[in-house]
């Protein structure tokens, strides 16, 4: 179904040609769609939770002397206390981590991941989509639903959801993770890397806004009913 | 451009979309953790779910990673944390540890009692829940020695501990019994210092820092929990498991 393109016609009176007055384009299956609202909205919890519990101790060095990293504002953070938090953090990790495994599983087995996946052959595309992004380069001819600049973000976004998996992990088990841990660095540097993971998907998140806000109503539409009106391809 | 795949009136085309982004009222369901009447529950459901899930990713045998001494945290930069007095005032003349509940042997045990058992010495990491980590070492009998000790019924459910500062724990007889689970009365291999929880406090390099109660006065071992945990009570996790 994904991938299929058709030719939306107006009918008119019995012996007049029908009219085309767009093609559609389905982009986005289903399962798609639901994990990308459900877990945007599990990513803005687990952010603001995560915030919050971090409040509990600014710091990523030493308790004794605490040097504070940043104070962040309480209004933007969810849970109210650090125990308040930790209730919205580890009940939503379940519905961050379910819709993105369900995500994935879709993704592999349906084939679908071919729409989304950075490969090397990308890798010649790059330049000229930057290029036309910030310096007015010319625009590349659109061929797919996603050019090679848009494979790589959503692609670098779905491996940063799952380290962010990976540092919580070792996070909440440092002892049954302990070899995960190790990868890492072990606890400490765990829970720098989950800070600094966070930042990075937030990071993606406005730059996938703003885009999004650039590329039209239609493009928006097609992440909730999965067609897109008139696409440039 | 892609070939056509099929042909749709304007109007039908609309049916389908409006058909498609209906499919999507489950994304809504998550609304239920804005009424504030059901938020509580929720959550309190998803917590016990992360617990329920700790205590099965939970291994008896598998040990905490110990460290080498040129690791430690100093002793006077290893955090005193209470949640009330760093000194409730213990007499230790006076002191004992007072056990009941399924036990073959109920009754006052004293801190020499404890401290015939081997003694075990562990540099290992305490992880507060605030998030700062420190590598402690820490010296005392093991939960799982004493409890034999006490005739314990291992297939009670529970440990609970009382302490002289009204503090109170609770703890799945899995951890209890794992090997790295200690009465604690020794830090950095001198005797427990007040602040730290003298005489005697749990070490649980498998729980997180406030699971590791100070200044035991009481140890039951029972099936039923009236209370869980001081924090635990106002939300925190009970499983906590590291």
């Amino acid at each position: 179904m994904s991938g299929s393109v058709i030719e939306i016609i107006h009918e008119k009176a019995k012996d007049e040609e029908p009219l085309v007055v767009a093609r559609a384009v389905y982009e986005h299956p289903y399962i798609v769609r639901l994990c990308h609202w459900i877990n945007t909205v599990a990513l803005f919890v687990m952010a603001g939770s995560g915030l919050q519990i971090f409040r509990a101790f600014p710091s990523f060095g030493a308790k004794i002397p605490e040097k504070d990293l940043l104070h962040w504002p309480k209004a933007f953070a969810i849970g109210g206390w650090l125990g308040g938090a930790l209730q919205w953090h580890l009940t939503f990790m379940w519905i961050y981590i379910g819709t993105g495994v369900l995500y994935l599983a879709y993704q592999i087995f349906s084939g679908n991941y071919r729409q989304v996946l950075f490969m090397p052959r990308d890798i010649p595309g790059v330049w000229p989509m930057v290029k036309h992004y910030f310096f007015f380069g010319p625009k590349p001819p659109v061929r797919e639903a996603y050019n090679p600049l848009q494979k790589h973000a959503y692609t670098t976004a779905i491996v940063l959801g799952v380290l962010s998996v990976l540092t919580g992990l070792v996070i909440w088990k440092p002892a049954q993770f302990s070899w995960l841990g190790w990868t890492m660095g072990g606890f400490h540097y765990a829970r720098i890397w989950h800070f600094v993971i966070m930042w990075a998907i937030l990071f993606f998140v406005l730059g996938h806004l703003v885009m999004v806000i650039l590329h039209g109503w239609n493009n928006f539409v097609s992440m909730l009913t999965g067609w897109k009106k008139d696409p440039e391809y | 451009m892609s070939k056509i795949d099929r042909r749709m009136t304007d109007k039908k085309f609309s049916q389908v979309s409006r058909r498609e982004l209906l499919k999507l009222a489950p994304v809504l369901a998550l609304g239920a953790f804005a009424i504030p009447k059901l938020q509580q529950g929720l959550l309190k459901k998803g917590l016990g779910f992360s617990d329920w899930a700790s205590a099965r990713l939970f291994r008896p045998g598998h040990l905490a990673t110990t460290f080498d001494n040129a690791e430690l945290t100093p002793f006077e930069k290893f955090p005193i944390n209470g949640y009330d007095v760093d000194d409730p005032g213990v007499i230790f003349e006076n002191w004992n540890l007072t056990v009941s509940g399924a036990v073959k042997k109920p009754g006052d045990y004293s801190l020499a009692q404890v401290q015939a058992l081997p003694r075990y010495r562990q540099n290992t990491r305490h992880v507060c829940i605030e998030g700062w980590d420190v590598i402690g070492r820490f010296g005392g009998a093991r939960l799982a020695d004493f409890l034999q000790l006490v005739g314990a019924d291992p297939a009670a459910r529970f440990i609970t501990v009382n302490c002289a500062d009204d503090y109170y724990e609770s703890l799945d007889m899995a951890t209890a019994l794992h090997p790295q689970t200690l009465l604690c009365y020794e830090m950095y291999e001198q005797p427990l210092s007040r602040e730290h929880g003298a005489p005697l406090r749990l070490q649980i390099p498998t729980k997180v820092g406030y699971k590791q109660a100070k200044y035991l006065t009481d140890l039951k071992v029972t099936n039923v929990l009236d209370r869980v945990g001081y924090w635990e009570d106002q939300g925190y996790s009970w499983f906590y498991g590291m």
